[in-house]
C-alpha cells in the first residue's frame, strides 16, 4: 500500500474540522440511519451519495438528489448494497456499504482544485480550472490553457497571492475571491499537515448565496507518513482494498495482482518489473508483481509464497533474486521453510544471484524441494514459461 | 577517475549502531572502503567495527575530516539526517534509507537549496567506483574497474546490468543509484554530466522505469550534450496504470509515464534500448563496437 485512500465523507469531515468550507452531511450505514441523517439536516433538498473507493459514482447512478425525505428513503434502499461498476473500480465494481447524506446547494458555477506534488521541481503545486465538473486529465488533453498553476515553496507555503492568482485566473467573481483565497490556503494546510499525497475538489462550487465550498473531496495520504497520523490511519476502510494486497501489507510486501499465471516473487522494484517484462518477452503471462523489499526475513519470504499461491491462476512460479540489501540464503531458507508449510504442486523456477549466492544455492540444493535452477534472469524466464506450457 | 567517489573518499555511517547499517559497514570495511568515522546520538566515543563513533555530524567531521556520509536510519529519522549532514557541509550525502515521507523530502531539497552537498537518494543502493570504494547495499563483488558508467533508478537492476557488464569483460567506472522516490537529489542528468566530464568513462548505461519524465529530460540532455554513447533500459512496459509498482515514483498515472512513451523519446533522441533486461550489457557492446570503443573497454 503506498497511498491510503479514504471516503468522501471522511475527507470533507478532516477538511470541515479546519476550516475548509464542505456541505453539512452525515454518513449512514442503513436506510434508517439515511433519512435519520437527512432530518437532522434539514431543509428540503438532500444528495444521497454512495460511498466507494472509486470515482465516476455519480455516471453509474451513486448519486441522487431527493427532493423529500420518501425520496432519501427509495433512494437510499436501492443505492445501499448494490454494486456500482465505474472506469475506476474495474469491471467487478464495488458494493455500497456506506452513504452520505449531504444538504443539497444551488450550484452557479463549478471549478476544479487540485493539490499534487510536481516531481519536476520537487515542489507541492496547486491546479485550479474553470472547467469543474470533468476530470483533470481530460482538461489536460483537451484544454490545457485552461489548467492554471501555483508552485508552492514549503518555506511559506501557498502564499494569499498565489491563491489570489489562481482564483482570478478561472474567473471566481470579485466578491467571491476572499473566500476562494481561505479555501485554497486551508486546503493547503490540511494537506502538508495531514501529508497527503493527492487532495482533490472537484467540483468546487460557487452557490447561488455565494459560498464557496468542496462539493466532492478526493484525499488520499502518503502511506510512509502515517506513522504521525493515528487520526488518518482510523479513517482506513479493509473492505474497500484488495484482501492479498491487504495481507501482502502486513508483512511489508509490496504485491500487485495482475492478469497472468506465472507468479513472480523478486527482491527490488525495479528487477521485479523487468522480471515481469522478460516473462512476458518469452510469451508467459505474469500473475503478479511482488517486491519482497531489502528487508525479508524467512517468514516474510513464506507469506509471499501463500499469497502468490493464493492466487488459483498461478500455474508457476519464478522467483528471482539478486542479493544486495537481501542475502540470497535467507531467500533460499524462506523458500525452503515455505515448500514445508503449503504443498507446492507448480513448477518454481528459482534464479539467485548476489550477497551469500553460494549459501542459497547450497541451502537449497541440501533440501528435497523439486527446484528448476536458472543460471540466469532470461534463462529462468525461458524455463518457467517453458514448464507452465507443458503442465498445460 | 572516476565519478562522485573514490579511494580518497572519506566516509562517515550515519547511525552506524543500527543492525543492517553495521552489516553494510562490515561489508565496506571488507571492500576497502575509507570509513573513518561512524555516528549514533548517544553512543559516541565508543567503536564500531574499529571506526570511531560520534554523537553528531559535526564532531564527526571535525575529528576525522569526513567528505561523504551514508545513511541507514530509518525513515521517520532520515530526513533529519540528512539535514545534519548538509549542515557540517559534507560534499556527498547517499541515503539508502526507503519509505521516507515526501513532503519531507520535499522540505529537504528546499534545504539544501544554495548548499555545496550533493545528495544521492533516498531509496537507492548507493554509489560504487569498483576497486577503489563502495558506498552503500550493493554486492561489491559483482563490480569490476573500468570505464562504463551505469546510472540507474532501481538497486537490483542496477547489479543486473553491472553484472552482465563484468560476465562479458567490460568494467565500470562507476555505478550510481540514483534511487526510486518522486523526490530524490541526484538525477539522470547529474550523473549523466559527471560521466560526460570524466576522462575514465567512455560509454554509459542508463536504467529507466516508468513514473514521471525523468528519463524523456535525460534523453534530451543526451542529445545536446553527451560526447559519449549511451544505452538504455526502461522497466515496466507490462505494468498496470494507476498502479505504484514498488517504488513510490513508478506509476503510470493519467496515461503518463508508460515505458513505451519513454522508450519512443530515448530512440528519438539517438539511443538505443535494450529489448529485455536481460540484454543490457549485450546491447551496450553492441554500440561499443560499432564506435570502436569495445577494444577500449574490454578490461578482463
Amino acid at each position: 500500500m503506498w497511498e491510503l485512500n479514504i471516503h468522501e465523507y471522511q475527507g470533507k469531515e478532516i477538511l470541515a474540522k479546519n476550516g475548509v468550507s464542505v456541505p453539512k452531511g452525515n454518513v449512514a450505514f442503513t436506510v434508517e440511519e439515511a433519512v435519520e441523517g437527512a432530518k437532522q439536516l434539514g431543509g428540503d433538498v438532500w444528495v444521497v451519495k454512495a460511498q466507494i473507493h472509486a470515482g465516476g459514482r455519480g455516471k453509474a447512478g451513486g448519486v441522487k438528489v431527493a427532493k423529500s425525505l420518501e425520496e432519501v428513503k427509495s433512494y437510499s434502499e436501492s443505492i445501499l448494497g448494490s454494486t456500482l461498476v465505474t472506469h475506476q473500480t474495474g469491471p467487478e465494481g464495488k458494493e455500497v456499504k456506506r452513504l452520505l447524506i449531504e444538504e443539497g446547494c444551488r450550484i452557479k458555477k463549478e471549478y476544479y482544485i487540485g493539490l499534487v506534488l510536481d516531481r519536476a521541481t520537487s515542489r507541492i503545486v496547486m491546479m485550479a480550472s474553470e472547467e469543474g465538473g470533468t476530470e483533470i486529465e481530460e482538461i489536460a488533453e483537451h484544454q490545457p490553457e485552461k489548467i492554471f498553476k501555483e508552485v508552492v515553496d514549503p518555506i511559506v507555503g501557498l502564499t494569499a497571492f498565489q491563491a489570489r492568482r489562481l482564483a482570478f485566473s478561472i474567473n471566481i467573481p470579485a466578491k467571491q475571491i476572499n473566500k476562494a483565497v481561505s479555501f485554497m490556503t486551508g486546503l493547503y494546510q490540511v494537506f502538508v499537515e495531514k501529508d497527503c499525497s493527492i487532495a482533490e475538489i472537484n467540483p468546487l462550487v460557487l452557490t447561488e448565496e455565494g459560498d464557496i465550498m468542496a462539493l466532492d473531496a478526493k484525499l488520499n495520504f502518503d502511506s510512509n507518513a502515517l506513522y504521525r497520523h493515528p487520526d488518518i490511519v482510523a479513517y482506513r476502510d479493509l473492505e474497500e482494498e484488495d484482501p492479498k494486497e491487504l495481507e501482502a501489507s502486513k508483512y511489508d510486501l509490496s504485491y500487485i495482482a495482475l492478469n497472468g499465471n506465472i507468479g513472480c516473487m523478486v527482491n527490488g522494484a525495479g528487477l521485479a518489473m523487468a522480471t515481469m517484462d522478460i516473462v512476458k518477452h518469452y510469451g508467459g503471462e505474469p500473475a503478479n508483481f511482488l517486491d519482497v523489499g531489502g528487508g525479508a526475513t524467512p517468514e516474510k519470504v513464506t507469506e509471499a509464497f501463500k499469497i502468490i499461491l493464493s492466487d488459483p491462476n498461478v500455474k508457476g512460479i519464478f522467483v528471482n533474486i539478486f542479493g544486495g540489501i537481501m542475502k540470497c540464503d535467507v531467500i533460499a531458507t524462506g523458500i525452503v521453510e515455505a515448500a514445508k508449510q503449503v504443498s507446492l504442486n507448480v513448477p518454481l523456477v528459482v534464479r539467485l544471484e548476489g550477497t551469500n549466492v553460494e549459501l542459497g544455492k547450497q541451502i537449497l540444493q541440501e533440501s528435497s524441494i523439486d527446484i528448476i535452477a536458472a543460471e540466469s534472469m532470461a534463462d529462468g524466464a525461458e524455463k518457467i514459461v517453458a514448464a507452465v506450457q507443458e503442465g498445460k | 577517475m572516476s565519478v562522485f567517489i573514490n579511494k580518497e573518499t572519506r566516509v562517515l555511517v550515519q547511525g552506524i549502531t543500527g543492525k543492517t547499517a553495521l552489516f553494510h559497514t562490515q561489508q565496506m570495511l571488507e571492500y576497502g572502503t575509507n570509513i573513518v568515522a561512524g555516528t549514533s546520538p548517544g553512543k559516541g566515543g565508543s567503536e564500531v567495527e574499529g571506526v570511531p563513533v560520534f554523537n553528531t555530524v559535526q564532531e564527526a567531521v571535525a575529528a576525522t575530516n569526513a567528505t561523504a556520509s551514508v545513511i541507514y536510519v530509518p525513515a521517520k529519522f532520515a530526513a533529519d539526517a540528512i539535514l545534519e549532514a548538509v549542515d557540517a557541509e559534507l560534499e556527498l550525502v547517499i541515503c539508502i534509507t526507503e519509505h521516507i515521507p515526501v513532503l519531507d523530502m520535499v522540505k529537504v531539497k528546499r534545504y539544501m537549496e544554495g548548499k555545496k552537498t550533493r545528495l544521492v537518494g533516498p531509496n537507492c543502493p548507493g554509489v560504487i567506483t569498483p576497486e577503489e570504494c563502495k558506498i552503500g547495499i550493493m554486492p561489491g563483488y559483482i563490480h569490476k574497474k573500468g570505464h562504463v558508467g551505469v546510472v540507474s533508478r532501481s538497486g537490483t537492476l542496477t547489479y543486473e546490468a553491472v553484472h552482465q557488464l563484468t560476465q562479458e569483460g567490460i568494467g565500470q567506472s562507476t555505478a550510481v543509484g540514483i534511487g526510486g522516490d518522486p523526490v530524490n537529489g541526484t538525477d539522470f542528468i547529474d550523473t549523466l554530466k559527471a560521466f560526460n566530464e570524466d576522462d575514465d568513462t567512455y560509454a554509459v548505461i542508463m536504467i529507466g522505469e516508468i513514473g514521471g519524465t525523468a528519463e524523456e529530460e535525460a534523453a534530451r540532455w543526451i542529445k545536446d550534450n553527451m560526447k559519449k554513447p549511451v544505452v538504455g533500459f526502461i522497466g515496466g512496459r507490462t505494468a498496470p496504470p494507476g498502479k505504484r509498482m514498488g517504488h513510490a515514483g513508478a506509476i503510470i498515472s493519467g496515461g503518463k509515464g508508460t515505458a513505451d512513451e519513454k522508450i519512443s523519446v530515448l530512440n528519438e533522441c539517438g539511443i538505443k534500448v535494450a529489448e529485455t533486461p536481460a540484454v543490457m550489457g549485450a546491447t551496450l557492446i553492441e554500440v561499443l563496437k560499432e564506435q570502436s570503443l569495445y577494444e577500449k573497454c574490454k578490461t578482463h
